[in-house]
């Protein structure tokens, strides 16, 4: 049992039970909702930047990480975060195991099942994987990045870092750039972020924006200059390399000079723009390092602290509920 | 660049741009277009103009030929800029784009630079490049078109080359529109094409060569058009020379979709029986086509369908050519015979003289947004006195080109190019 630091009372007392048993979508989400897991994560952030982190909310629990696809960042964030609430940590990555072996993700599922989790932390390259994991296991199941669809976590994260940055969301003008098209992360930015009244751009080139994404209620730009022109946030995404070399864009020299976030670029967004991404970052590709390592615009340290935080705040809140479900 | 300048008198203009055709005159100054009188009296000239006597002769803009091989870089024995440029002079042709399928590829802005800084260097007439729509020309994946555009390129294509793979189109026309890049592409099927020396006909059948049958270039223009309906990119149909393909692309215009059509001067002079004995000159892709199809090619000029006329320039030496049929290279020079060849139809009573110079003129220029192809005040002095009827023979052996393959061999044609001006300088006659 550690020792309660200072502030832990006032932030356990935002805590709030989480009405689903799953945290799989965005849209799963309403604004109330959101605002609770965003009040109780900033009080995380507070928790995380002492000496002694640990706190025992998740005391008992068991959190699977489950990674089809590897993923450092995320992975690591989690099971930060489940360690810090308390929670037995095991990490499953499926492809060096047995699982892989030709075994489904449903048998995968009853598999892990069986061993009485409380909480699964899913990554797969299949969109809607996450989703039908759930409907196979007692647990709840978190949805870490499920192929093109939703992240989640990673948008709970990028608001967090926003309203601590703007002291709202409301009313920003926030340019996501880049490959939208393969982007869990975007989809996941776009639905929360105009819940949360931010007006959102799409800024790529025609090949890299979703077919049909005018109908989401968003602007969308081909010429990045004029896409994050007033923008109070700009939001790069990764574009993976391989999808530069001629098949989504020509190469990465012709991508940085058309849709790389460069400070000439930057200097045309609204003054105190703040510059997000996802990591892991393709440096002079998508986002020049002279604007990336800039703390004076560069909000990408923050996110990473952020996401340990905005996945305490969740995995408390789901516990909360198999509490009550008890 | 003469600091004089000159006026051309007594001439009859032919304006496409503003549909004038009679009497006047112009004044070039500063290699632009100062002044255009319209009628026959250009009034007094001040003593420091020099004035060209134009004798009744017809002065129009000079010509764009937005199709135009020539072998350099890589292949200059066949053609160089500079013959191009000379062989184009000699025609009438003051601005031409060169293809990209040279070696190397132009797929990059460093090849695009290259070709303006030796059009500069060699001074005669205006060269644009156009660049590779995909890398090395191959149909896989995408060339920088961005970076070419910034360079200077007007327009990509895969020139000779469809674009087989559907995917790979559509990125490439849903990409280029970011830029507003024309996108130029050859519509044929390629599996029903391949290995096909003629167009397939019971003339093709007698002669014993393997055929394409003409809906190979309404297949892939079906998908090219319903490509542009998806991503709404802008497409230059590379040669239409079919009835059906005709068809289909009327139908796009009809809907409104961004796309424009070129034929060549060979689909509208020749068929496929001008093959002959076996006559490899004739030999161009696409094939040269029935009559039924050349007929309807006319029309579609004639009635604005089809809005630009190119010569497909393609120098091949004899060496390539003088081989048997369907092992013969492909292609004819055209620069120097496309105005001659082109006025048959005005001769002819087929299309009237205006609309045939147009086609050659103001509609590549509005295109391709080049300021060129029209007698207007503040326009280039790009310029062609050209005697309509004066009789020619083309003799292939005599043409300035360093490759000879001109189909028009032989040939008597009406319209004598007798001074071609760029930026105000004579760059040929006198």
């Amino acid at each position: 049992m550690t020792t309660t630091p200072p502030g832990l009372t006032e932030v356990l007392q935002r805590t709030f039970s989480f009405p689903k048993r799953h945290f799989l979508s965005v849209l799963d989400l309403n604004e109330v909702e959101v605002a609770s897991l965003l009040d109780l994560a900033d009080g995380f952030v507070s928790l995380n930047r002492q000496t002694s982190k640990k706190l025992d909310l998740l005391k008992g629990r068991t959190l699977m990480n489950l990674f089809f696809e590897n993923s450092t960042r995320t992975q690591s964030s989690f099971e930060l975060a489940g360690k810090r609430l308390g929670a037995d940590v095991v990490n499953m990555s499926p492809r060096s195991s047995a699982m892989s072996k030709g075994e489904t993700l449903i048998d995968t599922a009853v598999t892990l099942n069986a061993m009485q989790p409380d909480l699964l932390v899913i990554r797969h390259a299949s969109s809607g994987a996450a989703s039908l994991l759930s409907q196979k296991v007692g647990c709840s199941v978190v949805n870490a990045g499920d192929g093109q669809h939703e992240h989640p976590t990673q948008a709970l994260l990028d608001a967090l870092s926003m309203r601590r940055a703007f002291g709202r969301i409301a009313g920003l003008k926030v340019a996501i750039c880049g490959d939208v098209a393969h982007s869990r992360v975007a989809r996941s930015n776009i639905a929360l972020l105009q819940m949360l009244g931010a007006e959102v751009r799409l800024v790529g080139p025609p090949t890299l924006i979703p077919p049909a994404a005018e109908r989401w209620n968003v602007q969308i730009f081909h010429d990045m200059r004029e896409g994050i022109a007033g923008c109070d946030v700009v939001m790069m995404l990764r574009l993976q390399l391989e999808r530069m070399d001629g098949v989504m864009a020509p190469s990465q020299r012709e991508y940085f000079r058309f849709y790389g976030l460069d400070r000439e670029k930057l200097a045309l967004a609204a003054p105190g723009v703040r510059v997000m991404h996802p990591g892991p970052m393709n440096r002079g590709v998508e986002i020049d390092s002279e604007v990336a390592d800039d703390l004076s615009v560069s909000l990408i340290q923050d996110q990473v602290e952020m996401g340990v935080a905005a996945r305490m705040a969740v995995l408390t809140s789901l516990a909360a509920r198999l509490e009550n479900d008890r | 660049m003469s600091v004089r300048p000159t006026a051309y008198a007594n001439v009859r203009l032919v304006d496409p741009a503003s549909g004038y055709d009679g009497p006047g005159g112009l004044i070039v100054t500063e290699g632009v277009i100062a002044d255009v009188v319209r009628g026959p009296d250009m009034g007094s000239l001040s003593k420091d103009i020099e004035v060209i006597d134009g004798k009744g002769a017809m002065l129009l803009p000079g010509l764009i030929d937005i199709r135009v091989k020539t072998g350099e870089p890589g292949a200059e024995p066949k053609e160089t800029l500079k013959s191009a440029a000379l062989a184009a002079a000699a025609g009438g042709v003051t601005t031409i784009v060169v293809q990209p399928d040279t070696h190397p590829v132009m797929d990059e802005p460093s090849v695009v630079d290259f070709i303006l800084r030796r059009a500069r260097d060699i001074g005669l007439i205006n060269v644009y490049p156009a660049g590779a729509a995909t890398k090395g020309g191959e149909g896989q994946r995408m060339a920088e078109i961005g970076l070419m555009h910034e360079a200077g390129c007007l327009y990509v294509t895969d020139a000779d080359r469809p674009i087989v793979d559907s995917k790979v189109m559509r990125r490439v026309l849903a990409y280029a529109k970011a830029f507003d890049v024309l996108v130029a592409h050859r519509p044929a099927d390629p599996w029903l094409s391949t290995g096909a020396a003629a167009s397939e006909g019971e003339f093709a059948s007698r002669m014993g060569l393997p055929g394409v049958p003409a809906i190979a270039e309404k297949i892939m223009l079906e998908r090219d058009l319903a490509l542009v309906e998806l991503t709404g990119g802008r497409l230059l149909v590379d040669q239409l020379t079919t009835a059906a393909a005709l068809e289909s692309f009327q139908r796009a215009r009809d809907k409104g979709l961004p796309v424009t059509a070129t034929t060549s001067i060979n689909h509208l002079s020749f068929n496929e029986i001008d093959i002959g004995d076996y006559r490899t000159f004739c030999k161009v892709e696409p094939p040269l086509r029935s009559e039924d199809d050349r007929q309807a090619v006319i029309e579609a000029v004639a009635s604005g369908l089809i809005q630009v006329v190119v010569s497909a320039h393609a120098p091949a030496p004899a060496e390539d050519k003088r081989l048997p049929y369907d092992e013969a290279a492909p292609g004819a020079v055209g620069l120097q015979t496309l105005l001659p060849a082109l006025l048959t139809f005005h001769h002819e009573g087929r299309i009237p003289l205006i609309d045939l110079i147009r086609a050659v003129t103001s509609a590549p220029a509005d295109l391709l947004g080049l300021p060129a192809g029209r007698l207007a005040k503040g326009a280039p002095a790009d310029l062609v006195l050209c005697d309509l009827n004066a009789p020619i023979l083309i003799d292939a052996d005599k043409l300035i080109s360093k490759s000879k393959n001109s189909p028009f061999d032989g040939r008597r044609l009406q319209g004598k190019v007798l001074r071609t001006v760029v930026d105000g300088r004579t760059v040929f006659g006198a």
